[in-house]
């Protein structure tokens, strides 16, 4: 079965089993490498990607569930928000291992993306389905607040 | 300023390479004192500068741990794994403090395995392995000293090329400098002339007081961008062509055997290519891991268990509790008379506390890829142990172990679990390379479900202990502990066991960490089929938490101020002193503290692998719902090289204590783990994290110590003595349940 998907704003086909997870497509099929394998489960989110721009647990998504779909993966993450989060987590040293950043990031931008000033009880709802091991989660809760004044601060608007 | 000669091997456990080995190392046969080629497989430019060559202006300076590159890069040469522990960072660090460089132009990459040019000097520099802490504290002297090096190689060939004298030379943020002359030259400029200058026998290294990037409270992390982009590889991202992807079926109870199997199933599943039995189970080995994982679900394995383990960890804990109570066990620690002593105590505690398997539960799974070629063969692996990977692929695949070439990835952590003292898991990749006759290079990926039931956990311990102190002010202690051998049985037990006592089943008990008069601390050895391991710790995840309990009871019996009681029995360990005050006055400790609510807080302090920490936590107890609300952190590590990576480290630690203090826990029915994924495995997640963590760092000229480790055995007792202070509830199993302890001890 051939299925037609959009990948970081490229036209893609995978000629795969349509029970495929997504994960693997991407990673052995597609060789993006930054969307990472953590539990299987939908337990930890290392695999998150987004969907038509919804935070989405690639390792238990088939392909067949995104046939004419967008998928962005952390290599094609270029919103506003993403741009932001991403330069918020290296200003303070967020990775540690960063094995399960990927998906923390995706998870994070996509919170960003719907709500521009999230509270800490947001972060806490958003963020929850996140594991690192390494427990980053203070880092974590303050990029994300970081992120979020810089995307309000003047010369971002409209970026 | 101050000389240090190559040949002092400089303060502490750290000894250095003397002046021969170094030239051994640093010196191709026959070109004297050049730095040309040192590193086979690192060093693509060296390989052109044979005897009688001359390096050319654009050469790099090539050294053992720090290459200079004509694009004015330094690159320093990690004999450490990186797994988010901060050594890429703090290795850097050091070279580039006595190098003078700017930090802008640090590099980092891994070290190739060999031996004794990259051992582990903590360790007796024969080995090369990343552990117990020791990457900076090995490393301080050694890269300090490659750094100077570097640096006067520099300066010699400025001098040299604009005949000025090397005393007028001067060094500062990556810019080589001749001030009355006018000259100045990037270190990429003056590279290839350093590359042709003798090495110092001499090098100056710098007074502490003059450091610029050694202490400075925010050095970005060399490796933080390229985690934040998903462009950091780890072992699982390794691509060959033609590579396949496995995992492996195995026994499902510890210690059982292939019988037969039956892969007609496996087989027929389209993209598996080859099934295959190897010592440690079945493989089945595809083009991709979603074959591989399919092939797996339908393999037939007929197991032998005639020597597997049965029992469940409801019997196993049954059986340490009677043995807690028998004769049989080993002394770690005696002095006065603790029975007598007991028996005439004023006020008298004890308890008994039990404490479960762990599995370290990396967020990448065990990964590894191996290729064969012709006499050699290639490794790609968050190798923690490359000497002992690099021996036992070379083993089974039939070759010397320099045949065996290791790269060591980015690890997705490891908190211990990648460092194996058989090499679980590379032996398994080498083994199904050779099963499968190297027609390919094969990738073997576990799932998490491989790893959670996977053992080598932190073993299951069980403590009995009594405390007493009499009239008087003397404490008596007498423990006995039933655990495992995390040692026993490996190549590390020559080394590290003494009359078959365990250090890493004992260490960091109260009679090491507390003046007390009278101690009796005994251990029994069980016999279990459980694989165990070292988990970010080691032994201090349970002897630092009976410690800190059973103090802070005896405190409380004998109606004093955790703090101060403390401090009464610390008088020969000033460093646990000034931890202990720093945390309690950066947590206000003598302050009022504002119980409503069901509010608590807590102290605990320990030292481990040189390091020594106090943690304070403030809690809410709502019902049987325990939220810590605040921890604050006080850390002796030395000089603190990278002081943000230690703040870092502390609140990593304090999340990974936190988390196995909570809700981690493996579990064994009938010799089968309970727990598969996380689902059951519970680890701490964001809205679990303390709100607040506050790190202050004891201000030390002593050389460095480690911090990977020692932030995590004070949290959970400095949580369960919160939880006492606002309830009065004892937790003396882990992890904690509060409706259960009120029952056990009501």
């Amino acid at each position: 079965m051939s299925i037609k998907l959009t990948v970081n704003g490229a036209s893609r086909e995978l000629d795969v089993d349509p029970d495929m997870p997504l994960l693997w497509a991407i990673r052995d099929h597609l060789e993006l490498s930054g969307t990472k394998f953590g539990c299987g489960m939908a337990l930890c989110g290392a695999c998150t990607v987004h969907i038509d721009g919804a935070p989405t647990r690639s390792c238990i998504t088939p392909v067949s569930a995104v046939d004419g779909k967008s998928i962005t993966t952390i290599e094609g993450l270029a919103t506003a928000a993403g741009k932001a989060v991403q330069e918020a987590w290296v200003a303070l040293d967020v990775p540690q291992c960063g094995y399960c950043q990927s998906g923390q990031i995706m998870s994070a931008a996509a919170l960003l993306a719907g709500n521009p000033k999230p509270s800490d009880a947001d972060i806490d709802a958003a963020m929850a389905g996140n594991i690192c091991r390494c427990a980053t989660y203070v880092r974590i809760r303050s990029a994300i607040h970081q992120a979020a004044g810089a995307l309000a601060a003047p010369q971002s608007k409209g970026a | 300023m101050y000389l240090r000669h190559r040949e002092d091997g400089g303060p502490g456990r750290t000894t250095g390479l003397n002046r021969r080995q170094f030239l051994e190392l640093t010196t191709l046969a026959g070109t004297g004192l050049t730095l040309g080629v040192l590193l086979p497989g690192c060093s693509p430019a060296g390989t052109g500068t044979g005897a009688g060559t001359v390096a050319g202006p654009s050469a790099p300076l090539e050294m053992p741990f720090v290459r200079i590159a004509p694009d004015n890069t330094v690159t320093v040469i990690s004999k450490h794994l990186e797994a988010g522990q901060g050594v890429w960072t703090g290795l850097p660090a050091i070279v580039a403090e006595e190098l003078d460089a700017s930090w802008e132009q640090m590099r980092v990459e891994s070290a190739p395995a060999k031996v004794p040019m990259y051992g582990n000097l903590a360790m007796g520099g024969k080995v090369q392995l990343t552990g117990g802490s020791t990457a900076t504290a090995n490393s301080w002297q050694q890269l300090r000293e490659a750094g100077a090096t570097a640096r006067a190689m520099l300066v010699a060939a400025a001098a040299q090329q604009w005949k000025v004298p090397a005393a007028e030379v001067t060094v500062s943020e990556g810019v080589v400098a001749h001030g009355p002359s006018g000259h100045k030259a990037s270190f990429g400029e003056l590279a290839g002339g350093a590359a042709q200058q003798p090495v110092p026998t001499q090098v100056k290294l710098k007074d502490p007081a003059s450091f610029k990037i050694i202490g400075r409270e925010h050095l970005p992390r060399l490796d933080a961008r390229a985690k934040s982009t998903g462009t950091q590889q780890y072992a699982i991202d390794v691509r060959l062509p033609g590579m396949m992807t496995a995992v492996v079926m195995r026994p499902p109870r510890f210690g059982g055997k292939v019988k037969s199997f039956d892969a007609a199933g496996s087989r027929a599943v389209p993209g598996v290519v080859d099934v295959v039995e190897i010592p440690r189970g079945v493989a089945v080995v595809a083009r991709d891991m979603y074959s591989a994982k399919k092939g797996r679900e339908a393999l037939k394995v007929s197991w032998d268990e005639s020597a597997a383990e049965k029992r469940g960890t409801t019997q196993i804990l049954k059986e340490y509790r009677e043995l807690a109570r028998g004769k049989q066990a080993l002394i770690a620690a005696q002095s006065g008379d603790a029975n007598q002593a007991l028996a005439h105590a004023v006020h008298r505690v004890e308890g008994e506390f039990e404490f479960p398997y762990l599995a370290h539960a990396t967020m990448e799974p065990l990964t590894a890829v191996c290729s064969l070629g012709a006499n050699q063969c290639e490794i790609w692996a968050g190798c923690q142990f490359q000497t002992l990977d690099q021996a036992t692929a070379a083993t089974i695949l039939g070759l010397k172990p320099e045949q065996v070439t290791i790269h060591t990835l980015a690890a997705g952590g490891t908190f211990g679990r990648r460092a194996t003292p058989d090499s679980d898991y590379v032996s398994e990749v080498a083994s199904i390379v050779k099963a499968t006759g190297g027609k390919y290079p094969v990738r073997l990926i576990w799932t998490r479900e491989d790893d959670i039931t996977g053992g080598r956990y932190r073993p299951l311990n069980y403590h009995r202990v009594e405390a007493g102190i009499d009239k008087d002010g003397k404490v008596a202690w007498r423990q006995r502990l039933v655990g495992q051998s995390i040692i026993g049985g490996t190549p590390f037990e020559a080394m590290m066991m003494k009359n078959g006592l365990d250090p890493t089943a004992v260490g960091g008990n109260a009679a090491e960490e507390y003046d007390l008069d009278h101690t009796h601390v005994s251990w029994t050895r069980p016999k279990v089929g459980v694989p165990v391991l070292w988990w970010r710790s080691v032994e201090n995840t349970h002897t630092a938490y009976s410690k800190e309990v059973m103090i802070d009871e005896l405190a409380q019996a004998a109606g004093k101020d955790p703090v101060a009681f403390r401090l009464a029995y610390l008088g020969k360990h000033p460093r646990h002193v000034a931890a202990l005050k720093l945390a309690a006055e950066k947590a206000g400790w003598d302050q009022p503290f504002a119980k409503q609510g069901g509010r608590g807080r807590g102290i605990a302090v320990h030292e481990s692998f040189g390091t020594v920490v106090a943690q304070v936590a403030e809690v809410t107890v709502v019902g049987d719902h325990l939220t810590v609300d605040r921890v604050v952190c006080a850390v002796d590590c030395g000089i603190a090289v990278t002081p943000d990576v230690v703040r870092a480290q502390m609140q990593s630690a304090i999340g990974y204590g936190l988390s196995a203090a909570l809700s981690g826990k493996i579990t064994l029915t009938d010799g089968h783990v309970d727990q598969t994924n996380f689902h059951q495995y519970t680890v701490l997640r964001l809205p679990d994290m303390p709100r607040t963590i506050e790190v202050y760092i004891v201000p030390s000229t002593n050389a460095p110590s480690g911090v990977g480790e020692p932030g995590t055995p004070p949290i959970a007792p400095a949580v369960a003595n919160a939880v006492r202070d606002a309830t009065g509830v004892k937790l003396h199993t882990l992890p904690f349940d509060l409706s259960a302890a009120r029952r056990a001890h009501a």
